[in-house]
């Protein structure tokens, strides 16, 4: 381990004040909309981080926000003809530096699935490179995986250090921080100390017994062929889902899913276009203007969940999987429905 | 491949110059690019669409039916069939709306050159076409026979009548037809797919492109088979409830192929190898 500093956990909230004077500084909160819920939220004086257990909901907000304007827009009266009206209209505004602190592997894998949406397509897309840019992602080990977690499932792993810029590792009485990207060297020096060979020592024991847990017993790679396979046995998918209430809870918490919706909302002469998480649970996602849908069935919606994260995301960039193995459409889902049994059940019973 | 300086979200902001109402709910908008320095550099393919943006109410998706050759404007036909379409129809010339063009690929012209021509349509669904028909005839010695089947319920639903003479004048083998007898009508009565199976037209050295509703697709396709034309002979566009347009949103996706990026152009062998969702 190179580059190390110790913070213990008393010194941490003013470290965090300090930094937040610099660039926005998220960590897991409970913010009180819902009593038990964690969620990222700009860290305030006096705020208490929670980092035993992962947060409710994903921290990918913080780089595609739940909604966002991407541009506002102004009627005006044409001064060259006074019988007309002109637009105008203003870009994206500067965007602050911000740190996502506590975050957990699977919640930076999942920025890894937004970075090739966002960033690798036909065209970047500019809010969220911007963010993206400017955001260092300080990474939780995950000493804690609970019943619901599968990161090894997926490829990944409670001690995945991959796209994180800091890793912290929690040890006794506070964390050893080590910078693995030039943006965490750059802030890593406001985070106490640097580490002496006892803690050192002890971080490397933790990261080993972290690095030894397997999270999730069954493998959900490789599923695409069963799935394209499976993809007309309405039975097989009307059977798995029929408990789904279309909430959209999923995918709301979900951090790999991404897609959204673009409205204008205008008051008057002006107003804006906004960007919008949505969800393709819903029925009128896909819904066209003539009356038709292509997913009019709950099934369909929900076989196309199950496909873009584990057949269509895979095929489309070199393989990778749109799962982090999180866990939270298992845990948070009004009646337990459960990928992971989906996805086995596609490929164990592949050739019925 | 992308310059991050350009906002692929942001419209250009354009006049309206000329709307021509083509039917009783579809009106066909040239529109030019208010920067001028944009508009004679703006090019395209046959077959890429475009966004058209009613500031407030929102944005849908259109085919440029206008071929590249036309530097003067970019031609969209709409339908009125919702909330953006509906405002559409309310502009007047001179008025102000946002375009976010060219977006998707356009038709294969690799697979055309030297080709017979075979376009079959059915109402709206001669706009993307009328694109890719007015740039072979700017053209026309790449290609062989030209020959266009289209159709509509009554004289009154064809698009673009007033330029059939020019059609023909400029090559074009041009059958219309209406689905039952009217007063005054001199060309073809029937269906689509059955004027298409008298005409006979034969699969050797032949491309067909179809677009129209799905049930006319779906018979034409049946007779193009029963004629001989193979997979790689057919192409067709597809449409989708589209957002961002450019691979991103999630929303027009078709399996693993995203409509506003690998299409909306598309032969009926890619067809057939997709997932059976459309």
């Amino acid at each position: 381990m190179t580059e190390c500093y110790y913070i213990s956990q008393n010194e941490l909230p003013a470290v965090l004040e300090t930094v937040s004077g610099l660039m926005d500084v998220w960590v897991p909160l409970k913010t009180g909309t819902h009593k038990t819920a964690i969620e990222f939220a700009p860290f305030t004086p006096g705020c208490r981080p929670i980092f035993d257990r992962q947060s409710t909901s994903s921290p990918k907000s913080v780089l595609f926000p739940q909604s966002e304007t991407l541009f506002k827009f102004r009627y005006l009266k044409d001064e060259s003809d006074p019988t007309r009206q002109t637009v105008a209209l203003t870009d994206l505004e500067e965007i602050r530096p911000a740190l996502v602190f506590g975050l957990r592997p699977c919640d930076a894998r999942g920025f890894l699935v937004f970075d090739k949406v966002f960033l690798d397509g036909i065209a970047k897309d500019p809010y969220y490179a911007k963010r993206r840019e400017k955001t260092v992602l300080a990474t939780l080990a995950c000493k804690t995986p609970d019943s619901a977690c599968f990161c090894s499932s997926v490829g990944s792993g409670p001690g995945d250090r991959q796209n994180s810029d800091l890793w912290i590792i929690p040890i006794d009485d506070g964390f050893v921080i080590e910078a693995l990207t030039e943006k965490g060297r750059e802030v890593l020096p406001r985070f106490g100390k640097p580490a002496g060979e006892s803690q050192i020592k002890q971080a490397e024991k933790v990261q080993k017994h972290i690095d030894g847990l397997t999270v999730g017993k069954a493998d959900l790679t490789g599923a695409g062929s069963e799935f394209t396979r499976r993809f007309t046995d309405t039975e097989f998918w009307r059977d798995q889902v029929s408990k789904c209430l279309s909430c959209g809870m999923c995918t709301f918490n979900c951090p790999t899913c991404y897609c959204f919706n673009i409205t204008d909302d205008a008051h008057g002469l002006e107003g804006e276009r906004l960007r919008s998480w949505d969800s393709c649970m819903f029925n009128h996602y896909t819904r066209e203007a003539s009356g038709h849908n292509p997913r009019p069935e709950k099934y369909e919606r929900f076989r196309n969940r199950v496909g873009h994260k584990f057949s269509y995301f895979p095929e489309r960039y070199d393989g990778m999987m749109a799962c982090c193995g999180c866990g939270r459409c298992i845990r948070n889902c009004p009646v337990s429905m459960d990928i992971r049994q989906i996805v086995r059940s596609l490929k164990e019973n592949a050739d019925v | 491949m992308c310059d991050t300086t350009i906002n692929p979200y942001l419209p250009e902001l354009a006049t309206v110059k000329e709307i021509i109402e083509e039917t009783h709910n579809i009106k066909t908008f040239r529109i030019v690019l208010n920067d001028a320095e944009k508009m004679k550099n703006f090019t395209f393919e046959s077959g890429q669409v475009g966004q058209l943006s009613i500031f407030g109410v929102g944005e849908s998706t259109f085919v440029i039916n206008s071929p590249p050759s036309e530097k003067d404007y970019l031609q969209f036909s709409v339908m009125r069939t919702g909330e953006v379409t509906q405002r559409l129809h309310q502009l007047n010339e001179g008025d102000q709306i946002g375009v976010r063009a060219p977006l998707g690929k356009g038709f294969p012209l690799g697979l055309l050159k030297g080709k017979d021509l075979l376009f079959i349509g059915g109402g709206i669904g001669m706009a993307p076409m009328r694109t890719l028909l007015l740039h072979t005839l700017d053209h026309r010695s790449d290609y062989g026979n030209i020959k266009v089947i289209y159709g509509a319920r009554t004289p009154q639903d064809l698009c673009y009548g007033y330029e059939f003479d020019k059609w023909r004048e400029g090559g074009a083998d041009l059958v219309l037809t209406i689905d039952s007898e009217a007063a005054g009508w001199t060309e073809r009565v029937g269906f689509v797919p059955t004027v298409l199976k008298e005409e006979k037209p034969s699969p050797d050295n032949s491309v067909a492109v179809t677009c129209g509703p799905p049930i006319m697709i779906k018979f034409v396709l049946q007779g193009l088979k029963e004629m001989g034309f193979a997979d790689n002979q057919i192409l067709t566009t597809l449409e989708k409830r589209m957002k961002c347009g450019i691979g991103i949103c999630g929303r027009c996706n078709i399996g693993s192929k995203y409509v506003c990026v690998d299409g909306p152009a598309f032969t009926y062998d890619q067809l057939k190898d997709m997932l059976p969702e459309l």
